[in-house]
Formats: C-alpha cells, sequence, structure tokens
C-alpha cells in the first residue's frame, strides 16, 4: 500500500516538475531569445532578407533559389545554383539532400546528365566541371557555389545578356567570398547575391 | 593547403575545449556538490514539493528519473496529439499515433531521432512546449544519472546517491539554460532565424516564388546541440542554412556538441578528488575522437566510388560554405556524442566513409559521448577495464577504491550488452518477419542493394544509441519503424539507467579499499592504453560481422 502511495506521490511530483519547466523553458526561454532576436538582431532573427533597388524583397541571403523556367530547364541569362533535392528544386518548406547512396545507378545517370547539360550550356569537358555544379547539397538550398562553377558560368551569361564577357568575369571576381577567418569551410560565391548585382548592371 | 586549413580548423576547436575544460569541469563538480540552493530554485523545490536536502537511495532516485520520462513522454505524446487546437500551429493537423509515439520516445529518450520531416508536420507550439522542453530535460537527465554514478565513487559508505531533483533542477537552470542563451544569441548574430513569422512566399529574382520558412529556430537549435539531442528545427537539420548559416556557426555548432561531454571527465576527477583521473578518461575520449575524425575526412577526401568518383569528388550531401572538412567534423561529433544533428548527409558520404558514423555510435558513443551517458558509458567501460586487468595478474580488480566485485562486474556486462542486443536484433527482424520485410523493402528502403541494408542498420544503430542521426534516404515514418525504434530508443536509454544507478548505489555502499602495491594505478597511460583497448575490441568484436554484410562489403567491392 505504501510503494503505491509512494510511487503516485513521485508521478504527482514529477507532473508539476515538467508542467513548471515547460512554463521556464518553453514559454520562458523562447520568448526571451524572440525578445532578443527582434530587437537587438531583427535583420538576421527575420531570415536575412534580400531587397533589389525598388526595396522589393527578392528572397534571403542565406536560402538559395531557382533560376529555371516553369519547366525547370535553366536560364542561361542567370548563373545557375547547384542541383537541388529540396522538393522540385528549392523549395523552403521542404528541405531535403537526395539522400543518394554512391554506388546509386539514379544519381550516377543524373551527374552524367548535368555534366552533359553544363557541358553543352558552358563549353566545358567533364573534367572541368567543378563537383559542386553536378551535386545536389545537402539541405536542397544551398546559397552558395563555387568560385569555379561562377567562373565557368560567364561566357554563357556575358553572351546571353550581350554583355562584354570581362565586365562579367569582374563581377564574378567582386562576389568570390573567401574561408571564414582566412580557414574556415569553403571559398563561395553567393548566387542571389551575384545574380541581383547582375540584373541591376543591365538594368532589366 | 586543404589538409592545412583541416588541421588549422580542428585546432582551433581543440584549443576552445582545452581553455573550457577546466573552468566548466569546475563549474559542473560545484553545481552538483554545492549544498546551497538558488532562491529560485528554493521556490521551484516549494512548487513540486520535494525537500532538496533529502538524499535519495538508488532505488528512490531511479524512480524519479523513470516518473519524470514517462510524465515527459504523456505530455510530448499529447501535445502531438492535440496539435490542431494548439496556437502557432500552422494549421497542421494532429499527429498520427504511430508518429507521435516514435517522436515521443524520441525526445524523451534523449535520441531525436525523427521520422517526420518538420516543416511539414510539427507546428511551433509543439516544437517549444514539446520538443524544445524535452531537450533540456533529457540531457539534465543524462548529466544527473552520470554524476549519481560519480557519487558511488566518491562516497563511501553510503546508503545515498543524492537527489535526483535537486540534480534535475540544477542541471537546468545552472548549466544548460544560461550557456542556452549565450548560444542563442550568438547563433542569432551568424544568421539562424527566430520570429513566429510563419511561411513567407517571395518572389524570387527570375520571377518565380519560394516560400521562406520561419520559426524560433535559434533557442532549439543551440539546445537541441548543448544537450546533444540532435533534432532539427527543419528537415535538412543543421545543412539548413536557418539552422547553421556559415563555417563559423558550425564550429561554434560543433562546439556546443562537445562542451559539456569534454567537461564531464573534469567534474569527475574534482568530485573523486584526484584530477588525474579525469584526465585519464578525457585521453581515451579525445584519441578515439581524433582517431575518427581523421578516419572519416580522409575517406571524404578521397572520394571513392563510382558517383563521387564521376563527379569528382564526395559533394553530394554536403554544404558548399562548410566544404568536406566542415562536414566530416560535424559529422563526427554529431555521432561520436548522442546528438545525431546532420550538416551533410550521411547516406551519400562514400561506402566507407558512412560505416564511419556507424561506428561512432557503436562505441557505445562515448568519445566524449552525450551529456552524461558518455561519461557514464566509459565509465563502465572503465569498470570492465579493470576487471580484465585483474584476471590478466590474478588480483581483485579495484577502481577509485572501490572493489569491482561480482555484482558490479554483472552490472557493467550487462550494460555493454543491452544495446548491442537491440541493434542486431532489431536490424535483424526487419528482414526476417514475414510482412515486415516485403514492407521494408518495398516501402522504406531508398537506395537498393547492400545500401538499403546499411540504411536499416544505420536506423537500429541510432536509435538504439540514443543518437537520433540516420541514413536518412529510409522512409522510416511506418509502422514497423515507428513502433520497433521507439522501443529500441527507451530500452536503449532506459534499461542502461538502471543498471548504472544500481551500480552507483552498489559502489556508494562500499568501504573505500586501501591502494596496495597490486593496485592498477588508473590514471597513467598504461591504463588509458587499456581502456582504449577494452572499448574498440569490443565494439569491434560485436560489431564486425555485421558491417561485413553492410558499408564493408559496398566499400571493399
Amino acid at each position: 500500500m505504501s510503494t503505491t502511495r509512494s510511487t503516485l506521490r513521485t508521478h504527482w511530483v514529477a507532473l508539476r516538475a515538467m508542467l513548471v519547466l515547460t512554463l521556464v523553458l518553453g514559454v520562458g526561454y523562447t520568448a526571451v531569445v524572440t525578445g532578443i532576436g527582434q530587437f537587438a538582431l531583427p535583420a538576421q532573427a527575420n531570415g536575412s532578407l534580400v531587397r533589389d533597388a525598388d526595396g522589393a524583397v527578392v528572397g534571403s541571403a542565406l536560402i538559395g533559389q531557382s533560376f529555371a523556367d516553369a519547366e525547370g530547364a535553366a536560364l542561361p541569362e542567370w548563373f545557375q545554383p547547384r542541383p537541388s533535392a529540396a522538393g522540385d528544386g528549392y523549395d523552403g518548406g521542404a528541405s531535403s539532400g537526395s539522400n543518394y547512396g554512391p554506388e546509386n545507378a539514379d544519381l550516377v545517370a543524373a551527374i552524367g546528365e548535368r555534366q552533359a547539360a553544363i557541358g553543352e550550356a558552358d563549353g566545358a569537358a567533364p573534367g572541368e566541371i567543378p563537383v559542386d555544379a553536378v551535386t545536389a547539397s545537402g539541405s536542397g538550398l544551398d546559397p552558395h557555389i563555387s568560385p569555379a562553377y561562377a567562373r565557368l558560368q560567364v561566357a554563357r551569361v556575358a553572351e546571353a545578356r550581350g554583355l562584354p564577357e570581362t565586365e562579367v568575369a569582374t563581377l564574378v571576381e567582386r562576389f568570390v567570398q573567401g574561408r571564414d577567418a582566412g580557414y574556415l569551410g569553403d571559398p563561395t560565391v553567393n548566387v542571389l547575391r551575384l545574380n541581383l548585382a547582375l540584373a541591376e548592371l543591365v538594368g532589366d | 593547403m586543404e589538409v592545412l586549413f583541416a588541421a588549422l580548423q580542428a585546432a582551433t576547436l581543440a584549443l576552445i575545449l582545452a581553455l573550457l575544460y577546466r573552468p566548466l569541469g569546475d563549474y559542473l563538480a560545484r553545481t552538483y556538490t554545492s549544498d546551497r540552493d538558488w532562491r529560485v530554485e528554493r521556490g521551484f523545490y516549494r512548487l513540486i514539493g520535494v525537500d532538496p536536502r533529502a538524499e535519495q537511495s538508488w532505488p528512490a532516485y531511479l524512480r524519479g528519473v523513470l516518473a519524470f520520462s514517462l510524465v515527459g513522454l504523456l505530455l510530448v505524446y499529447a501535445l502531438q496529439r492535440a496539435q490542431a487546437v494548439l496556437p502557432y500551429s500552422l494549421g497542421l493537423p494532429a499527429v498520427p499515433e504511430g508518429l507521435a509515439f516514435n517522436t515521443a520516445a524520441s525526445f524523451v529518450a534523449n535520441t531525436n531521432w525523427q521520422s517526420y520531416s518538420p516543416e511539414l508536420t510539427m507546428g511551433y507550439t509543439v516544437q517549444l512546449a514539446g520538443l524544445a522542453v524535452q531537450n533540456f530535460v533529457s540531457a539534465a537527465v543524462g548529466i544527473a544519472v552520470a554524476i549519481a554514478l560519480v557519487r558511488g565513487f566518491a562516497r563511501h559508505g553510503s546508503p545515498t546517491i543524492g537527489n535526483f531533483w535537486v540534480d534535475l533542477v540544477r542541471g537546468c537552470l545552472r548549466v544548460l539554460l544560461p550557456l542556452a542563451i549565450v548560444g542563442a544569441v550568438v547563433l542569432l548574430a551568424g544568421g539562424v532565424v527566430q520570429n513566429f513569422a510563419g511561411f513567407t512566399e517571395v518572389q524570387t529574382l527570375s520571377g518565380g516564388s519560394q516560400q521562406l520558412p520561419g520559426g524560433p529556430v535559434a533557442s532549439q537549435e543551440v539546445i537541441k546541440l548543448l544537450g546533444t539531442n540532435g533534432g532539427g528545427f527543419f528537415n535538412a537539420n543543421s545543412a539548413h542554412p536557418f539552422e547553421n548559416p556559415t563555417a563559423w556557426t558550425n564550429l561554434f555548432e560543433t562546439v556546443l556538441m562537445l562542451a559539456i561531454p569534454f567537461a564531464l571527465p573534469r567534474a569527475f576527477g574534482r568530485m573523486v578528488g584526484s584530477n588525474k583521473q579525469g584526465y585519464a578518461i578525457l585521453a581515451v575520449m579525445a584519441t578515439l575522437f581524433v582517431l575518427s575524425l581523421v578516419a572519416l575526412s580522409a575517406l571524404e577526401a578521397a572520394g571513392r566510388g563510382t558517383a563521387p568518383e564521376l563527379a569528382g569528388g564526395a559533394m553530394e550531401g554536403k554544404e558548399t560554405r562548410f566544404g568536406i572538412f566542415g562536414s566530416t567534423l560535424f559529422g563526427t561529433t554529431s555521432t561520436l556524442t548522442s546528438t545525431g544533428a546532420v550538416n551533410s548527409m550521411h547516406d551519400s558520404y562514400t561506402a566507407l566513409g558512412g560505416m564511419l558514423p556507424m561506428l561512432n555510435m557503436m562505441l557505445g558513443e562515448v568519445a566524449p559521448g552525450g551529456v552524461g551517458s558518455g561519461l557514464y558509458g566509459m565509465l563502465v567501460l572503465a569498470v570492465i577495464a579493470v576487471f580484465i586487468a585483474g584476471l590478466l595478474v590474478g588480483r581483485t580488480p579495484e577502481y577509485l577504491g572501490k572493489k569491482i566485485g561480482p555484482r558490479e562486474i554483472k552490472l557493467a556486462s550487462l550494460y555493454i550488452l543491452v544495446t548491442p542486443t537491440l541493434v542486431l536484433a532489431g536490424t535483424a527482424l526487419s528482414f526476417a518477419l514475414p510482412g515486415v520485410r516485403e514492407d521494408v523493402e518495398s516501402t522504406s528502403i531508398w537506395n537498393p542493394g547492400i545500401h538499403g541494408m546499411s540504411e536499416v542498420l544505420y536506423a537500429f544503430t541510432s536509435a538504439s544509441n540514443n543518437n537520433g542521426s540516420a541514413f536518412a534516404g529510409l522512409t522510416a515514418n511506418t509502422p514497423w519503424f515507428n513502433i520497433a525504434l521507439g522501443v529500441a530508443m527507451l530500452l536503449g536509454r532506459f534499461v542502461p539507467i538502471v543498471l548504472v544507478l544500481a551500480l552507483a548505489g552498489s559502489l556508494a555502499a562500499q568501504r573505500k579499499v586501501p591502494a596496495t602495491a597490486g593496485t592498477l594505478p588508473t590514471h597513467r597511460p598504461q591504463f588509458v592504453g587499456l581502456l582504449l583497448g577494452v572499448t574498440v575490441i569490443v565494439t569491434a568484436l560485436t560489431y564486425f560481422p555485421v558491417l561485413t554484410l553492410g558499408p564493408l562489403a559496398e566499400g571493399l567491392n
């Protein structure tokens, strides 16, 4: 009898502890962090939004977006991001990698097709195509490409826009971001920021 | 150059952890040995009706752990089932029974396996009132159990091992909450979002549209790592730029995962009255960590396999900003602790590279392991190691002045049998049970052939060791996996806790045995090597056969 009562009492203590901790750690803590974010760091807390010259939001600096037509075909006048496995591509509501294993035949075929498409569009041999251009990222929302892949696309973009190649090449170099602190991670180019500058360059 | 940058990044991490080791370890030791309560804590004890000075025997301590976890399980389950009527649910419906059970078990067991895609399943209220709270308290429970075991070594002739409610509250309020607030501000500065805006539709630059997600992410991200939980706010977990925006946040997130597990050996050393004992445990953990990190990094940088060789490298499932080493550093950290967060898709690692996260978990997550669970796992292995040493020289084994007798060695042996049993039985049943096998092969497995078997092995390894990472191609939201993995997570968490607390009670009751000339010193390199060997051999003997059926077969093919 006394064991039953003590077991019941322990659960009653546990329930009260869980409810108080939910208030403190669930509600209170989240509110404090939200308050700090919204008052002290609102730009980051609200998604690092990127605006065009007219002030319209065109996306987030941290979230990659698609530069393809409605059928999914790459638009040659924009720098292309990496392949994406998020939804139909860069779906911000469905972040995901492909999860294909290293021997998966579908992945091997997809890499081959991507190399062929890029080879045709950018006039590159398979060996010259950077690895990030033909592989999907972990999130499906990778905002970056490698500087090598950005440089590979210069001639195509310049031709599609009727711009001198040197001007586009200069723009790319301006958007090459080095490693954090000089040694963390890999060098990158933010595709949205680069394309936004490109659009402003020709003023369309 | 790549190797140099990688080495520099690893050195930075090591330096930060070295600087944290003493202050954080000492702070942990003080937190759990102080007899002074904060004013807010006294209010808390009055509210829940416990006397903070009342010491508990090990069964009473255990009843507290189990009752608290059961209540947590029911609450998280209820919140998910009631999601449709909760505020800030983003219009999402109630979570179905099987999935709700799996998720509740997963977060209470500090596993954070996710059979679901968060963006499409969990509203903000379930995330913050259910899941984030478990991120705190399941971590605090883990530390409490480890501290109870340390008290077993530190106390002599004592019938009690502490007070669970005090350890729980102090872990939450003195350790996790302050660190989480500081960490959240750092992540916010790096670009992690924190709002209640839901999805925002924007017009993209090329004229399309895109849904940008929002949510209270920073607050949850930091505790998911600090508490070695690992459940992502988003499906892509820490690969998602809103969870882990830059290369430096990536390094900071590895620090968050490792800070407490690597500082606990110091707290242990302090509490048993010999810092050298803490350094010995630290040396074993750090050696295993470095070996595993180097192996995974080398394998991914080499990029063997049909797809990586065709593409020119193993970047499938990896983010540009982290690169190969930022990915392998995070992956190693996450699977050698019990975090299970991912910043790159382990399913897409090279065949042998993908085996490393599995091996890390199979080691029992002791290098440095989850918050608390890593230390108690390593101390159990230390008990086994002194026993083996005792057999070799024909003496009664002792550890820290306590005799390792039949009762202690039985408890330790049972401990190391629990997770292998769950892993191997779960994997075998998935392919042996008629009906289940067809479902596993047709619905769940994503990659065909050998790699598909690895997905199932990974799932049971992750669940039973309370890690939570996945070969995520596996569709685990099926009746079989939801129930089987849910049971594996609960047994993999709480059966070892029962054994550890029983061991704590039995050690605390013993009087101190004076050290003699025949006592094996447990703070010297000799013992570090022995413990290292025991850890590796126990794992290798248990899992080698099943690894040859999965990643070894794929990688050596």
